[in-house]
């Protein structure tokens, strides 16, 4: 228990990706936290990089981390705008009531 | 050693403690400063395992940029929070099925299988030098402007494309909105603005 290993951080990232994922099923009102969940989803993908990056002894998995995390900043940038001017458009960001696409 | 496993074990308890209460809360403000929680320890996870200069991008850049990007928007949309929770067992049961399967898969066959590193894999291709010679960002910034400086210019590209693209999506002219027009005001002339009227003494206009 004291020897802290690999398998402890991706049981970490694993309960993390899981909660994410379930947050996506859970929420049907608020797109908001469906992002927000998105965000701990990539998390949990960050910390698995770096759980292997240093178990390993290998660099290039912090760097491929870094990458992750700019590609997720630009997805909440995108993300936030197309829902601020939906929301100006519709007035609600409740997820059921997105279907205007559906044919 | 007990330091460092005692630390784990509450930095890893918070992010997932923070993680439940995300997705749970009915309050979205609340589900956002929950959000900086999970950022801020598992920034503490990444410094006990060497990546300081990840940690600190995690916290400067998340906590300190796209959560409170998070809190703006979740302030400027009035979202109806009483609202929430309606319909909630109907799509928890899916969630938890799903969720609940992802999970024993992830930790049975992953965690299991990598509670220690293989011994068969190749040699690192850009080994951690030692910390104490040199820090872990100076390590990271060899690498990643010479090796990798495609995907770093990469990466900026991103950026600016998420940049413009937000700017773009959300710049709008709101008609009926006075505004100040300086080519208009200096382009204005003397005879279309003021006009001379012969008014007769004693007669009025």
């Amino acid at each position: 228990m004291l020897e802290i290993g690999l398998g402890h951080y991706l049981t970490v990232a694993a309960i993390l990706f899981t909660l994410g994922v379930f947050g996506i099923f859970l929420n049907r009102k608020n797109v908001i936290i469906i992002l927000m969940s998105l965000e701990l989803i990539l998390l949990a993908v960050n910390v698995n990089f770096v759980a292997f990056s240093h178990f390993s002894g290998d660099l290039t998995g912090q760097v491929f981390s870094l990458l992750i995390l700019t590609v997720a900043a630009a997805e909440a940038a995108i993300g936030l705008a197309i829902l601020v001017i939906y929301f100006r458009n519709r007035g609600s960001i409740e997820v059921d009531d997105i279907n205007v696409m559906k044919g | 050693m007990a330091i460092a496993a005692l630390s784990f074990y509450v930095f890893a308890f918070i992010t997932l403690f923070a993680a439940v209460n995300v997705i749970f809360t009915r309050n979205p403000v609340h589900s956002v400063l929950f959000l900086i929680l999970a950022f801020f320890s598992s920034a503490g996870l990444f410094v006990l395992i060497g990546a300081e200069f990840l940690a600190m991008v995690l916290v400067i850049v998340y906590v300190g940029a796209v959560a409170v990007l998070f809190l703006f928007v979740v302030m400027m949309l009035d979202v109806d929070v009483a609202a929430r929770g309606k319909g909630l067992a109907r799509h928890a049961s899916v969630g938890a099925l799903v969720g609940g399967l992802l999970l024993v898969e992830l930790v049975l066959f992953v965690g299991g299988r990598f509670s220690s590193l293989p011994t068969n894999v190749a040699a690192p291709s850009q080994p951690i030098p030692d910390m104490a010679v040199r820090s872990n960002t100076q390590a990271l910034g060899d690498v990643l402007y010479t090796d990798y400086i495609v995907l770093f210019q990469t990466a900026g590209l991103i950026l600016l494309v998420a940049m413009v693209g937000a700017i773009v999506l959300t710049l709008r002219k709101r008609p009926g909105v006075k505004r100040q027009d300086v080519r208009k005001q200096t382009l204005r002339r003397i005879d279309e603005a003021v006009e001379l009227k012969k008014v007769e003494p004693g007669a009025g206009l």
